[in-house]
């Protein structure tokens, strides 16, 4: 996999879907099936690597990191269920960076080569502090995904996007990761106005729960990713499956607005 | 050897903005505030005149004569524990509080650990008309009680964090997750000379009055300089205040981190590694996989397994050295203080007094000042309970 394959899931007339697994959530024979089984309804998989600490994290996340981490999931275990798993949409990992550093940028990015992931989303590395990873990512053609929030100035969304590879990663509203009943005008304009500087498409997370959250900002995203709401429902010992057809149909409908 | 502010917030390698991009418009924002008010003889008036007025500065560096004659040398305290509220934290709160008002926030949240940066914490919030959140870790709400009432009666919402070890690492994480969803009306306040650029460095200047003071005070009192400085570090406040002081001077500075009982510690300067906690790449313990480890010790404030940049600097330069004192050295620290000279030593202070006793009993005749950061009040139901006492 590389940032080509991963740009490539995206040239499709849907709307990506990007569910969110938990490496060793809830145990980790659970989690290698669930990405089997995720595989085929989404564009991209993301793939969380369980930190003890995560600051952008909701309860439910949080409490899927803590299960994973009694069950002794690492970086390097999650790179080995990667490296076995079938063909199948592109991974990318979301970590802390301080796994990444933990384990050496240079050998992070080569491991995850190895493991056809196709890019990360670490969210406590911001640009400012991002040289040194992207460079290393480069270099093996991972992406390094970016991150915008609503509270990103314009002068700064120009400076993230003008070395965007892959996707952008569009934070929808201020908060930590978890559902929302429904999203304020604001968030359609901020993620209108993220997209038109883009040279990547952009995808919308953080509160992603039914179709309808969907059908509302469609027309102005290119994907969206799904993360408590698919934990909750694994928690609820509800199937993939069953959890991601509805978000899967609402993104193959959400057929206007697609990019020129 | 300097310690000013390099460009983009770091000291050496440590140090920067490690946090999610919701939160780095503040960060900026909160940057240029500070300078401007770095800039602003009306606000440094506003300062001055708080900490004289609010917080009762100068607060006196007392020279415990009988402790001194027991240790072997000449035993300075510098009294912060005679402070409104009782301990150093109150000197950084009500300064970041006014920088809040200056920013236009109208909501304060922070950590605390020992309580103490809580009830400063809403002290300075009673008295600037700003709505106060404290998150405590739930074990500390338990061993620190009196301070969670004092939180309360001085109007802020003590918020107990049930995560992990119930201590004041989950009461960072639940903090910063706070501001990351209401970041324009709050202001974290953090307590600490940790977290994310500017935090360090401004919390270090509220907290550089501690050493200032005392550097004057000492050579008034002595004609010359001390020997060394010695002050507990858990994230590093009083310790950074009080060496900033000295720092230029050949002075030697000593922290204490806390070595708990035996491998349960909180001492990363001692056993850890470099990484980013919290926002700044600093000393940390944590394992191969990068996970941050569970921490140990009987000071709730010094129970945190990172550690402010700039001593993650100072000890790499060799310019401090970090020492380890145990929960049970700090206890009799704790209690010969007490009955030696009439003060009741925080139990975080008291692992300073406590490496202050090895220093003299090393090197006899030294001239040394602890920085007594707090006052004991708090620790007492906890450590009765316990039967400790």
């Amino acid at each position: 996999m590389s940032i080509e394959e991963l740009e490539k899931a995206f040239a499709t007339d849907r709307k990506a879907l990007m569910p969110f697994l938990m490496s060793g959530h809830p145990t980790p024979e659970s989690f290698a099936r669930n990405l089997r089984e995720a595989a085929e309804y989404a564009d991209v998989i993301e793939v969380g690597v369980p930190f003890s600490d995560p600051l952008a994290d909701g309860p439910v996340i949080q409490a899927a990191a803590a299960q994973a981490l009694s069950h002794r999931t690492t970086l390097r275990s999650t790179l080995e269920v990667l490296t076995a798993r079938d063909d199948g949409p592109p991974v990318v990992l979301m970590l802390s960076v301080n796994q990444v550093l933990a384990y050496g940028v240079a050998k992070f990015a080569a491991s995850a080569k190895q493991a056809k992931v196709s890019g990360a989303i670490v969210p406590d590395l911001p640009f400012e502090e991002s040289a040194q990873v992207r460079e290393a990512f480069a270099h093996e053609q991972i992406a390094l995904i970016p991150m915008l929030a609503p509270t990103t100035s314009d002068e700064r969304k120009r400076a993230i996007l003008g070395k965007a590879r892959g996707f952008a990663y569009l934070i929808s509203v201020a908060g930590v990761t978890g559902t929302r009943d429904s999203y304020p005008p604001e968030t359609l304009a901020y993620i209108r106005s993220a997209r038109e500087l883009s040279p990547v498409p952009v995808c919308v997370g953080f509160g992603i729960s039914k179709p309808q959250h969907i059908e509302q900002l469609r027309q102005s995203a290119d994907g969206f990713i799904v993360g408590s709401a698919l934990i909750r429902g694994i928690d609820e010992a509800r199937s993939v499956a069953d959890i991601l057809k509805p978000l899967r149909r609402a993104c193959d409908t959400a057929l206007t607005g697609n990019r020129s | 050897m300097t310690t000013a502010t390099p460009a983009k917030g770091r000291f050496g390698i440590y140090g920067g903005q490690y946090v999610p991009e919701t939160l780095v418009a503040n960060l900026h924002a909160l940057e240029r505030a500070y300078e401007s008010a770095q800039h602003d003889d009306a606000f440094q008036f506003e300062v001055e005149r708080t900490l004289r007025d609010f917080v009762g500065r100068a607060t006196p560096l007392y020279l415990a004569e009988q402790l001194s004659a027991d240790y072997g040398g000449r035993v300075f305290l510098k009294r912060e524990d005679l402070t409104h509220t009782g301990a150093h934290k109150i000197n950084n709160a009500v300064g970041q509080a006014l920088l809040a008002k200056r920013l236009g926030k109208s909501r304060i949240v922070a950590e605390t650990g020992a309580g103490q940066h809580g009830v400063a914490t809403a002290a300075a919030c009673a008295r600037l008309g700003l709505e106060c959140i404290v998150y405590m870790g739930a074990l500390d709400c338990e061993r620190q009680r009196p301070n969670v009432e004092r939180m309360k009666l001085l109007g802020a919402t003590v918020v107990p964090c049930e995560a992990g070890r119930r201590n004041l690492k989950v009461a960072i994480n639940e903090a910063i997750r706070d501001w990351i969803s209401n970041p324009d009306s709050t202001h974290y306040l953090i307590g600490s000379v940790v977290g994310p650029h500017p935090y360090p460095t401004i919390v270090r200047d509220f907290q550089s009055v501690i050493g200032r003071e005392a550097r004057q005070q000492f050579i008034e009192r002595e004609g010359k300089l001390p020997d060394a400085v010695i002050a507990c570090v858990g994230g590093g406040s009083n310790a950074m205040g009080i060496f900033a002081g000295f720092v230029r001077d050949e002075v030697e500075l000593h922290g204490v981190e806390a070595g708990g009982r035996g491998d349960d510690h909180a001492a990363p300067l001692n056993s850890g590694t470099p990484g980013v906690l919290h926002g700044a790449m600093q000393y940390l313990l944590q394992d191969d996989d990068g996970q941050i480890l569970n921490t140990h010790s009987i000071a709730a404030g010094l129970d945190y397994p990172g550690v402010g940049p700039e001593h993650s600097f100072l000890k790499d330069a060799g310019r401090a050295t970090y020492h380890v004192v145990d929960d049970e050295e700090a206890l009799a620290a704790f209690k010969e203080l007490s009955r030696r000279e009439g003060v009741i030593p925080a139990v975080e202070s008291s692992h300073a007094l406590a490496y202050a006793k090895r220093l003299l009993q090393q090197r006899p005749g030294l001239s040394v000042i602890v920085n007594l950061s707090g006052r004991g009040d708090k620790d007492l139901p906890s450590l009765i309970e316990r039967g400790l006492l």
